[in-house]
């Protein structure tokens, strides 16, 4: 079966900027697929081309094993809930919500059932008669959804839609989401620079650097094994370990990296089992998040993080000198060169 | 401890800042009082005298004002004479919007949509250009313009359309012996001096439609004709209705235009210019100036009933 989305070495130029440069992806049917990177990395000039606002300089997109280029957004089986929402000001919420059908000249009674329907689905039911102005964010923002699923979308494309909600929120509409996903089964690509939300939304995760694609992963491929610097930074935070400062504390000579999560905070006395790996230094940062404390120690000019649960690191503080202990195998090597 | 958490301030400015941010609302009536009594009083004083006088009416042998309140001078309003003179203005008003704003809405879309840096800056200079010269001097040019022995008359020889133009000339009410002696004339030179004032406020209302809407309509499914009817011009029409409120009003009124550039028969602007100079008959004239505010009052009306603000 055809991949839903497919990229062949695509290319995408504004003047001398490569925005999206020799990606090659393919998307399955039925993935929550999400598109992660820093802002300008590409991401959304991809769901752009995909959506068909954008057509590629270089290189081939499929939709459903069928060319997209040249094919104008109208024409396309694929729907966008956009960043800012999009929703039209002179519309109510209804019409807004009908307005694909209505294009479509579908009965003007069996559209505004549909429309009820799709609005009780983002649980707006009875919100048809309001404007759009006077709708809260997350509000408008499940209206911009009900609005593009109620077409039918054999893929649903997100432009970072719940960047614009505060937090309780958002893990609320993440959630949503990802139960609708699982409801209607059509493919969701998703395009946000919240590494958290992808991680805990996304079946596949695709990180974005430059305008590339710099590794496609499950959540815990990209978590646990990242293959760049790149990623074992933006992916979560990661202490990157130097070639040489890796192969003195029970690694490869390689670019390591080394979860804060994975080290505890020891006295200098504690025993050192072989499978581990220690590292001597003084505290000089203490952040305590609740949950977890995090150390910053520092010996010889290299700095570590550690992360370790609020009362294990209770006896520690500023300018103490501590040990820290990883398991070997939490030593990622990296493939970026030394 | 002599020191206090304030700073010293004595100054009168000083002071009069204080008091002004302490009381915000204060700050809004000074700053609104000087123009709210030149309207109050100058503006609307005037306009209510004039509403006064057109409820009197002139005695026919004395030619005096006579000042009693009567409905007769509005009766006169709809006498065959004056009644033509109605229709005209307003049809010729009509005719002038539809025509600019059919005219200004692509130059509008074009300068919110494409033009950037110079180009914007070229557009802006282009619309407001004409503006910067004298409305006489423009008129006296169109009428150089228009005349028999004119540029156009030329410029059909040159391209053996003398024919068609005299077919033209030769239609019956809006012809003439020559175009600035006929209606199409007048209807030119209305549509080229107001039609930056059309062109401005649908620029305006086109700037604020932002591309996504455009994008969330071809997303949905929308081809560009779609598009334009559902999403691009009622967003639009507060534009349009704004801009035809200026090139209607301003039709309406004016009596330099079809003076210069038309036939001998009257628009309102010249009854009105003639009634209250040479016949003296003020009454008459006032309510000759009330008949496009009663239009135009009920133009908004009825944009307003039919949903063409909802937007703002």
């Amino acid at each position: 079966m055809a991949p839903a989305v497919r990229f062949v070495n695509v290319s995408r130029h504004f003047g001398l900027i490569r925005a999206v440069d020799d990606v090659t992806l393919d998307i399955a049917e039925g993935e929550f697929f999400a598109m992660l990177g820093p802002s300008g990395s590409g991401k959304t000039t991809c769901l752009r081309l995909i959506a068909g606002f954008e057509q590629p300089d270089e290189g081939h997109i499929e939709i459903f094993g069928e060319t997209a280029e040249g094919v104008p957004p109208y024409k396309r089986n694929v729907n966008t809930v956009f960043q800012d929402y999009a929703l039209f000001p002179h519309l109510t919420v209804g019409e807004n919500v009908a307005y694909g059908l209505r294009i479509k000249h579908v009965g003007k009674a069996e559209r505004e059932h549909k429309a009820r329907d799709a609005l009780a689905m983002v649980k707006l039911a009875g919100y048809d008669d309001r404007r759009p102005a006077q709708l809260s964010g997350g509000q408008r923002q499940r209206v911009a959804l009900a609005r593009a699923l109620v077409n039918g979308p054999k893929v649903l494309l997100l432009d970072e839609p719940l960047g614009a909600l505060d937090l309780k929120l958002r893990e609320q509409m993440q959630e949503e989401l990802k139960a609708l996903q699982d409801d209607l089964g059509i493919t969701f690509v998703f395009v946000t620079h919240d590494q958290g939300e992808a991680l805990s939304m996304a079946d596949r995760v695709a990180i974005f650097n430059d305008g590339r694609i710099v590794q496609v992963g499950s959540p815990t491929e990209v978590y646990e094994k990242p293959q760049s610097r790149f990623v074992a930074d933006f992916v979560g935070s990661s202490n990157l370990l130097a070639p040489a400062i890796a192969a003195s504390h029970g690694g490869t000579a390689k670019w390591t990296s080394l979860r804060p999560e994975k080290v505890g905070v020891f006295k200098v006395d504690t025993e050192v089992k072989p499978s581990q790996a220690h590292f001597d230094g003084e505290i000089k940062m203490v952040g305590y998040q609740g949950a977890v404390t995090r150390f910053g120690v520092e010996a010889e000019g290299v700095r570590l993080s550690a992360e370790v649960p609020a009362e294990a690191g209770a006896g520690f503080d500023q300018g103490d000198r501590v040990r820290l202990i990883w398991p070997k195998s939490a030593m990622v090597a990296l493939e970026d060169a030394p | 401890m002599s020191q206090t958490v304030t700073a010293e301030r004595d100054g009168l400015f000083d002071r009069l800042s204080d008091l002004f941010v302490a009381r915000p609302k204060l700050l809004t009536f000074v700053l609104l009082l000087p123009p709210l009594l030149w309207i109050g009083i100058v503006y609307v004083g005037s306009l209510f005298a004039l509403l006064l006088q057109s409820f009197y009416s002139l005695d026919d042998f004395s030619g005096l004002v006579v000042h009693e309140f009567t409905l007769s001078t509005y009766a006169e309003l709809f006498e065959p004479a004056n009644l033509q003179i109605i229709l005209r203005t307003v049809l010729m008003a009509t005719m002038v919007t539809i025509t600019c704003a059919i005219i200004a809405f692509p130059i509008a879309y074009y300068a919110a949509r494409y033009a950037r840096g110079w180009t914007k800056a070229l557009f802006y200079l282009a619309v407001m250009m004409p503006l910067w010269s004298s409305y006489l001097v423009k008129i006296y040019a169109w009428k150089l313009i228009l005349a028999k022995e004119g540029i156009i008359t030329w410029f059909a020889e040159l391209l053996h359309l003398t024919l068609p133009l005299n077919w033209i000339l030769a239609l019956p009410v809006v012809g003439g012996p020559s175009l600035s002696f006929s209606y199409i004339g007048t209807y030119l030179v209305f549509v080229y001096i107001w039609i930056p004032y059309m062109i401005l406020p649908i620029q305006a209302a086109l700037e604020r439609v932002p591309v996504n809407y455009i994008e969330a309509s071809a997303d949905l499914g929308a081809d560009p004709r779609q598009t334009f009817w559902t999403v691009i011009f009622p967003l639009a029409l507060p534009g349009i209705i704004a801009g035809s409120i200026f090139t209607f009003s301003l039709t309406l009124g004016d009596y330099i235009v079809p003076t210069i550039v038309g036939n001998s028969r009257l628009m309102i602007g010249q009854a009105v210019y003639t009634l209250q100079g040479t016949a003296g008959n003020i009454p008459l004239a006032a309510a000759f100036t009330v008949v496009p505010m009663v239009i135009m009052a009920f133009y908004l009306w009825m944009a307003k009933r039919m949903g063409a603000f909802d937007v703002l």
